[in-house]
């Protein structure tokens, strides 16, 4: 009999041995992973500062290895806020684990996602990170490594530059194993996609080849920031609850609750107080585990809190995501384009906004092939794989029935589904595509149908003014032989003029033109 | 006489021209009015097809179309109908004929107006002929040939580069065949006192061998299955014009009949024309009581067939005694028979005993 050894292991060494979960599987995977996991952050970065976002990022194969895959050198540089000089080793040497007892809108975690992929180079290179940056000041310049059994940064190199341009923002360089053919497509595409849900990031991309892309900037507009709100009682957790009590300066349940929470008010909480059987005057820091976990309980029941509050949520806009769909599909006037921003929603105590979007149209159809293609965004972050488990795929293919709209299985649509959260309903650890959870489904499912309604119109007119064309071209293909042989067997000299005729019949086509430049208008009735 | 002859076709032909002509014309002045040009013709769709006792043939009723431009679905036919016109003008310009097959081709390259298939073309130039209320032989298009006729009947040729050259149809053994240029010849004179009309080449060339015309003093005719319009147009002026009575001589089965009926009494395909349908003419076998009186040897009907004679039993065209008799000796017997059928008797026998007794019961 073996005496099993059970240890501690830090959060680093955990995803160390679990990194599959982060989405750093394989090399062609691993590579996606770091790309977005650093352009991500350098977005939040940026819209932090309220600046439009100005990002670079560079891949460069330096070795071959055998297995098909390469080591590459990662770079990205941003214009964001910049990190402090003290905070640099903490934020990319060690997998942070923060509690937020607030919450707002945000991209990914704080810094997880950044810390796991220098782990993933390190581990795959062993050569340290570079991370420069500055917040207006000096320039600092560390070289540094993670002691992953210990979960603390090794600073192997720190200098501090004279910031001469007054710049402001973060470079991050590491070396990483990957494998870019495999991914590139993806990458592209995730490229593509995230300038498409931020029209206002310029984003420069030069991959192995030394081939560089460009996604313009086409608004220096950009979305408010969100507001940081309490938890909503509906969506507290116990482990949450739990750490709120430990550090909390309220000294009486009441105010503890009308304090950490939102949606609630003095007579709330003295009713939602009463109805878990825990009195007014009961310090926070005094309950025991059985009275939390009643209090989480009962307040998933609990229906007399205020709605949950949409304002830490940040959607992008009917207007900035018409622009960077318009932007990325190169869409004319002539192509349909239809946004529409549904008003914010719940699901177990998170607000939750859906904004969808429709293009339909023939530069959609050089673009596609036939079927409805689905671009699916989360918090403002493109999701690629996995698109036939998730919710916007079974709304898009099972529940909505597009016959209803003139929409047959082979008409080149484009579907642009974003659900914004503090909480996004993904269905694994892996992100990648969100739970058909009841209300975001019903919420997706009517968002999609409203827009759809304007499709239905536009297509409807579109098939009306092909027909009136080519009523039109027949007239024109058939006219002038009838006057061309009724003059040669009346032996006349002159052809009559069909004019007259042309225009008796093309009258109708112009009239109904006008009508279809103001679909994308009528269907903001939809709200 | 000879330059009467050619006087009156050449009216004939300035009439016909000129007819072409108003069509352009009518058009032409339509369109000069701002008006999406039109044409009116009778309708020949079949509940606009009706039987006339009196003519004893099919007529068309009083329902008219409009073909018009404003339309999206005539456009194209009136086009085409218009461009037809065009080309057959031309033809009598030229004093050429053409089949109807050359016109579908000829239409070939002219873009937009191209018929799909012949099927369309034939259906405009029927189209033509109901808005002219003349049949296409008078502006030059004809079906393809294979009927012929033989006897002593002496023609005139109208066609260019024969006009007023005559011939005796008895000049050529195999018959001559009925083309543009017999159709619009002229009949000069003849000492037969019957028209004889069989279905089948082979007993058409049989009968020639045996004499037929001279022991029955009659002109033969082949017709080569259903008669083509202009020979159906041909035995209509000898019975018409030189009196001479028709006899018709086919196959003992429902299609032999109709084959009679058809030159007898005129197609639905032709209610639009007059002058193709010879009421006076006689069918004279093979009869269905021939086949039994004659023990002629025969094969069963087969459900086909069976189909097709109670369809005919219905036909307004059949409702008198004879037909009505026939067809119901042919349902009851469940047998038909062909004109071969004779040779069972010896190759003339057909000629020695059959045709004169019939001849002689008629």
């Amino acid at each position: 009999m073996t005496e099993a050894e059970y240890q501690a292991i830090s959060p680093s060494d955990f995803f160390y041995r679990n990194r599959e979960i982060a989405g750093f599987s394989n090399p062609s995977r691993a590579i996606y992973s770091a790309v977005r996991e650093l352009l991500e952050n350098s977005l939040d970065a940026c819209e932090a500062r309220m600046v439009p976002p100005d990002i670079y990022l560079r891949l460069t194969e330096i070795d071959t290895s055998e297995s098909g895959s390469s080591i590459y050198t990662l770079r990205i540089e941003d214009n964001g806020t910049g990190v402090p000089s003290e905070q640099i080793p903490m934020c990319f040497g060690q997998v942070f684990y923060g509690s937020k007892y607030k919450l707002k809108q945000a991209r990914g975690t704080f810094g997880l996602g950044g810390t796991i992929t220098i782990l993933y180079g390190q581990i795959t290179t062993h050569k340290p990170v570079r991370v420069t940056s500055s917040t207006g000041g000096d320039i600092h310049d560390y070289d540094m490594m993670i002691d992953i059994e210990h979960n603390r940064p090794l600073i192997m190199k720190h200098t501090v530059m004279e910031n001469k341009k007054g710049w402001r923002g973060t470079a991050v360089e590491l070396q990483l194993e990957g494998d870019y053919s495999r991914s590139m497509y993806r990458i592209h595409e995730y490229l593509k996609q995230t300038a498409m849900v931020n029209p206002y990031a310029d984003i420069i991309f030069v991959g192995p080849k030394g081939r560089l892309y460009r996604f313009v900037r086409a608004t220096e507009r950009m979305p408010p920031l969100p507001r940081s709100v309490n938890p909503h009682p509906h969506g507290i957790d116990v482990e949450t609850f739990r750490r709120l009590a430990a550090v909390t300066d309220s000294r009486y349940m009441k105010t503890f609750m009308t304090e950490h929470f939102q949606g609630v008010g003095e007579k709330t909480a003295k009713r939602f107080l009463r109805a878990a059987k825990v009195g007014l005057k009961v310090d926070p820091k005094t309950l025991a585990p059985d009275d939390i976990v009643r209090l989480v309980r009962t307040a998933r029941e609990f229906n007399d809190f205020q709605r949950p509050d949409p304002s830490c949520l940040s959607p992008i806009g009917e207007e900035l995501l018409e622009t960077g769909i318009r932007k990325e599909l190169n869409l004319s006037e002539d192509d349909f384009l239809k946004v529409f921003q549904r008003k914010p929603a719940t699901y177990l105590g998170f607000p939750f906004i859906i904004e969808v979007a429709i293009a339909h149209g023939r530069t959609v159809a050089k673009q596609i092939k036939g079927g409805i293609t689905i671009y699916r965004f989360a918090n403002r972050i493109p999701l690629l794989f996995d698109e036939s488990s998730g919710v916007v795929w079974k709304v898009v293919n099972k529940v909505i029935n597009w016959s209803t709209y003139k929409v047959s299985s082979d008409t080149p649509l484009v579907a642009v589904v974003h659900v914004c959260s503090t909480k996004i309903p993904y269905k694994t650890v892996g992100k990648e595509y969100m739970a058909d959870q009841l209300e975001v489904e019903r919420e997706i499912t009517n968002s999609l149908r409203s827009v759809a309604r304007s499709l239905r119109l536009y297509i409807a007119r579109s098939i009306r003014i092909a027909r009136e064309r080519r009523r039109l071209d027949i007239f024109e293909k058939f006219l002038p032989k009838i006057a061309e042989f009724s003059t040669k067997l009346s032996d006349k000299e002159e052809p009559p003029d069909i004019r007259p005729l042309l225009e008796a019949v093309s009258a109708r086509i112009p009239e109904v033109e006008k009508k279809i430049s103001e679909v994308p208008q009528i269907a903001g009735e939809g709200r | 006489m000879q330059e009467k002859v050619v006087k009156k076709t050449e009216r004939h032909r300035e009439s016909m021209e000129l007819a072409l002509k108003s069509i352009g014309s009518l058009i032409y002045e339509q369109i000069e009015n701002r008006e999406f040009p039109w044409i009116m013709i009778q309708s020949r769709s079949t509940d606009n097809i009706v039987y006339d006792p009196d003519l004893r043939q099919y007529v068309l009723g009083g329902r008219t179309i409009r073909r018009h431009a404003r339309n999206i679905r005539h456009i194209r036919p009136l086009t085409q109908l218009v461009w037809t016109s065009w080309f057959a003008r031309e033809l009598l310009k030229l004093r050429k004929t053409s089949t109807l097959r050359e016109v579908y081709y000829s239409a070939r390259g002219q873009r937009d107006i191209e018929f799909r298939n012949q099927a369309e073309s034939d259906n405009i130039i029927t189209d033509l002929e109901t808005a002219l209320n003349r049949p296409r032989e008078e502006f030059n298009l004809f079906p393809e040939e294979r009927s012929a006729i033989f006897g002593d009947l002496t023609i005139e040729y109208t066609v260019p580069g024969y006009e007023g050259k005559r011939m005796n149809l008895t000049e050529h053994p195999d018959g001559v065949m009925i083309g543009p240029a017999l159709t619009s010849s002229e009949f000069v004179e003849t000492t037969a006192d019957k028209v004889l009309v069989i279905e089948k080449g082979a007993m058409f060339t049989r009968l020639v061998e045996e004499r037929a015309h001279e022991r029955f003093n009659a002109i033969l005719i082949h017709t080569a299955g259903q008669s083509p319009r202009s020979t159906r147009s041909i035995i209509h002026r000898l019975n018409r014009d030189h009196g001479l009575p028709v006899y018709i001589f086919t196959d003992g089965d429902p299609w032999g009949v109709h084959i009679a009926i058809v030159i007898i009494s005129g197609s639905a395909n032709a209610a639009h024309l007059r002058g193709l349908a010879t009421p006076e003419a006689r069918w004279i076998g093979v009869w269905a009581s021939d086949i039994v009186k004659y023990k002629l040897p025969t094969e069963n009907l087969t459900d086909t067939d069976l189909k097709r004679l109670k369809e005919l039993r219905d036909d307004p065209r059949y409702k008198d005694e004879l037909w009505q008799r026939e067809i119901e000796v042919f349902l009851k017997i469940g047998k038909k028979a062909e004109l071969e059928a004779f040779s069972r008797y010896g190759l003339t026998y057909i000629v020695d005993e059959y045709l004169p007794a019939k001849l002689e019961a008629v």
